[in-house]
C-alpha cells in the first residue's frame, strides 16, 4: 500500500540521520558510575580513612542509591507505597536480628543490612513482643519473689500493658524522629559524607531493642547481680550497634558535638533498660530472719530489709 | 520529514486510510455463535424472597452457618467454607463471651487487676486487624474481611479454655487446680494457633510464612496469658 510508508516509525532513522548528518555533535551516554573517581577523590582528602570504604559499602553504594530512588514510586496514597515497606523476607528479617545482636566491629549495621531497604516490619513486631515481653516477665517475677507471704494475692497487673506499650512505641519512634531532626540539621551546617533517611533510622533503633526480649525474660531470675549483668550485657551489644551506625554521620561535625550526640544516644538507650527494670520487675527482696526483739513496751518487733 | 509527507500526499492525492473501507472477510472464514438476551424469566418475584420467610427460619440459617463454621475450626481440615461465606456474627459472639468471662477478675484497685471489658475487646478486634494489614502489606493475597473472620472464629477453643477454667477455679484455686489450667490454656493455644494457620498459611508468599505466622503466634498468647492469669476475687 502507497499508505504504508507513511506509518511507518521515524524516530531511529531520524537519530542515525542527525549523527551522520552532524557527527561532532556531543553525545552523553549513560553507563554505570564508576567509583574509581570517588576513592581517588576520599583518598586525596583524608589519607586515614580507611574504614570509610568499609562503612560506607562503596562498592555497591551508587547502585544502591539509584536503586532507593527508583523503588518508592508509588503516590503515598495508595496501597502500594506502603508495601514496599514490607519488602522483605524471612531469612532478611532474621540477618537482621543477627546483624543487631552480634556487632561486627567496624561494620555499619545500615549498610552492610538494610542497604536502602528499610522494613517497619522488624521495628513494629519487635516492639510488640518486647511490650508483651516485658509484662508477662515482670509479672512472673513479681509473683515468685511474692509467692511465699500469707498476705500476697496474685494480681495480672493488666494495666502495665499500656503503659510499656506506650514507652517502648514512644522510644522506637520518637527517639529517631528527634536524632533525623537534629542529624539533617548538622547537615545543613557541616557536610557530611553519610547521612541516614528516616526510616533507615527507626529501623536501627528497632532492631537494636531486639536484645532486650531475652533479657526481659532472663530477668524473672530474682537476683540484683544477675539483673544488672544483663542489663550491662545487652546494653554494649545493642549500644555498640547504634555507636557504630551513627558515629560516621557525625564524625565530622565539631568534635563535641558529635561526642555529645553519641553519648546521648547511648544514654538513652540505657535510661530505657533501666526504667524498665526499676518499674515492671520488683526488687528482690532480702529477707533477714532475725530474731523477736522484745521491746519495752512487751510488743515483739521483726525487721525486714528491703 | 516534512519534506517526505508532502511529497507522499502530493504524488498520491487521497486520504491515508482510504483502502480500509474496501477490506471485508472473506468467505473462507467461518464467522459463527450466538448473540441472543437471556429473556429474564427469572423475575425477582418467582425467586425465593428471604423477606417473607418466617424469622426463625432466617435465625437459624445464620446460625447454622456460624455452628458450621465452629466445627471447621475446631477439626481444621483444608476447606474452604471458612473463607468463602466469611461473617463477623461468630468473631463477635467468641469476643464479647470471652470479655464478658474475663469480668470479675480485679483486684481492689482498678489499676492492678486484670484486664476490663474493653481492653479485651480491643485487644481482639485491634490485634486482628493489624495481623490482617501485615499479612496484607507483606503480599498475602486474602481479603481483609476473609482474615478477620478466620482470626476470630480460631478465638473458639481459647473461650472453651476460659470456660474449662472457671469451671475448675469453681473447685478451687490451688496448684492443682493451677496445673490443669496451664495444661488446657497451652493445649487450647496451640489449637488454635494451628487453626488458623491452616486457614491463613496458603494465601501468603512462600518465603514470607514466618514472618505471616509469628503476629498470629503472639496474638493467641497474648489471650492465652490473660486466660491463665485470671485469678477471681
Amino acid at each position: 500500500m502507497a499508505a504504508a510508508d507513511d506509518l511507518k516509525f521515524q524516530e531511529f532513522d531520524d537519530a542515525a540521520n542527525l549523527l551522520a548528518a552532524n557527527p561532532d555533535a556531543t553525545t552523553i551516554s549513560i553507563d554505570e558510575p564508576s567509583a574509581v573517581p570517588k576513592n581517588k577523590h576520599s583518598h586525596l582528602q583524608q589519607s586515614g580513612r580507611e574504614e570509610d570504604d568499609e562503612l560506607l559499602g562503596t562498592d555497591d553504594s551508587d547502585k544502591t542509591e539509584l536503586l532507593a530512588g527508583q523503588k518508592k514510586s508509588a503516590p503515598f496514597w495508595t496501597f502500594e507505597y506502603y508495601q514496599t515497606f514490607f519488602d522483605v523476607d524471612t531469612y532478611q528479617v532474621l540477618d537482621r536480628i543477627k546483624g543487631s545482636v552480634f556487632p561486627v566491629p567496624g561494620k555499619n549495621f545500615v549498610r552492610l543490612y538494610i542497604r536502602s531497604n528499610p522494613d517497619l516490619y522488624g521495628p513494629f513486631w519487635i516492639c510488640a513482643t518486647l511490650v508483651f515481653a516485658i509484662v508477662v516477665s515482670g509479672n512472673l517475677s513479681n509473683f515468685f519473689i511474692h509467692l511465699g507471704k500469707p498476705t500476697y494475692h496474685y494480681v495480672p497487673e493488666f494495666r502495665k500493658v499500656s503503659i510499656a506499650a506506650t514507652t517502648i512505641y514512644a522510644y522506637a519512634w520518637l527517639v529517631p524522629l528527634a536524632l533525623w531532626g537534629f542529624l539533617m540539621w548538622r547537615n545543613s551546617k557541616v557536610m557530611n559524607i553519610v547521612s541516614y533517611s528516616f526510616l533507615e533510622i527507626v529501623c536501627v533503633y528497632g532492631y537494636s531493642l531486639f536484645i532486650y526480649i531475652p533479657t526481659a525474660i532472663l530477668w524473672i531470675i530474682p537476683q540484683k547481680v544477675v539483673r544488672w549483668v544483663l542489663v550491662m550485657f545487652s546494653l554494649c551489644l545493642s549500644g555498640s550497634v547504634l555507636v557504630m551506625t551513627f558515629w560516621p554521620a557525625v564524625r565530622d561535625d565539631n568534635r563535641r558535638i558529635a561526642l555529645a550526640t553519641v553519648g546521648t544516644i547511648v544514654l538513652l538507650h540505657a535510661l530505657l533498660a533501666v526504667g524498665c527494670l526499676a518499674y515492671f520487675f520488683d526488687a528482690p527482696e532480702l529477707d533477714f530472719p532475725t530474731p523477736n526483739i522484745p521491746a519495752h513496751n512487751g510488743t515483739t518487733v521483726i525487721t525486714k530489709i528491703q | 520529514m516534512a519534506a517526505a509527507e508532502g511529497s507522499g500526499v502530493g504524488g498520491a492525492a487521497k486520504p491515508l486510510f482510504a483502502g480500509l473501507s474496501d477490506v471485508s472477510i472473506s468467505e473462507d472464514i467461518p464467522v459463527e455463535g450466538e448473540i441472543t438476551v437471556p429473556v429474564g424469566s427469572q423475575s425477582p418475584d418467582e425467586d425465593y424472597s428471604t423477606l417473607d420467610e418466617p424469622v426463625r427460619d432466617t435465625i437459624m440459617r445464620d446460625l447454622k452457618a456460624v455452628g458450621k463454621k465452629f466445627v471447621h475450626v475446631m477439626y481444621p481440615k483444608k476447606s474452604s467454607a471458612l473463607l468463602r461465606d466469611w461473617d463477623l456474627w461468630g468473631p463477635l459472639v467468641l469476643c464479647v463471651s470471652l470479655a464478658l468471662m474475663l469480668q470479675d477478675g480485679s483486684a481492689d484497685s482498678k489499676d492492678d487487676g486484670g484486664p476490663q471489658f474493653a481492653e479485651v475487646f480491643v485487644i481482639i478486634w485491634f490485634g486482628a486487624v493489624v495481623i490482617t494489614l501485615n499479612s496484607k502489606l507483606l503480599g498475602g493475597t486474602i481479603s481483609f474481611f476473609q482474615s478477620l473472620c478466620v482470626l476470630g472464629y480460631c478465638v473458639l477453643p481459647l473461650t472453651v479454655a476460659m470456660l474449662v477454667c472457671r469451671l475448675v477455679l469453681l473447685a478451687g484455686s490451688g496448684t492443682v487446680s493451677f496445673i490443669v489450667r496451664l495444661i488446657v490454656v497451652i493445649a487450647m493455644f496451640g489449637w488454635s494457633t494451628l487453626a488458623s494457620t491452616a486457614f491463613l498459611a496458603d494465601s501468603q508468599p512462600p518465603n514470607r510464612k514466618a514472618l505471616v505466622v509469628y503476629p498470629i503466634f503472639l496474638f493467641y498468647f497474648v489471650i492465652s496469658w490473660m486466660i491463665l492469669t485470671f485469678t477471681p476475687q
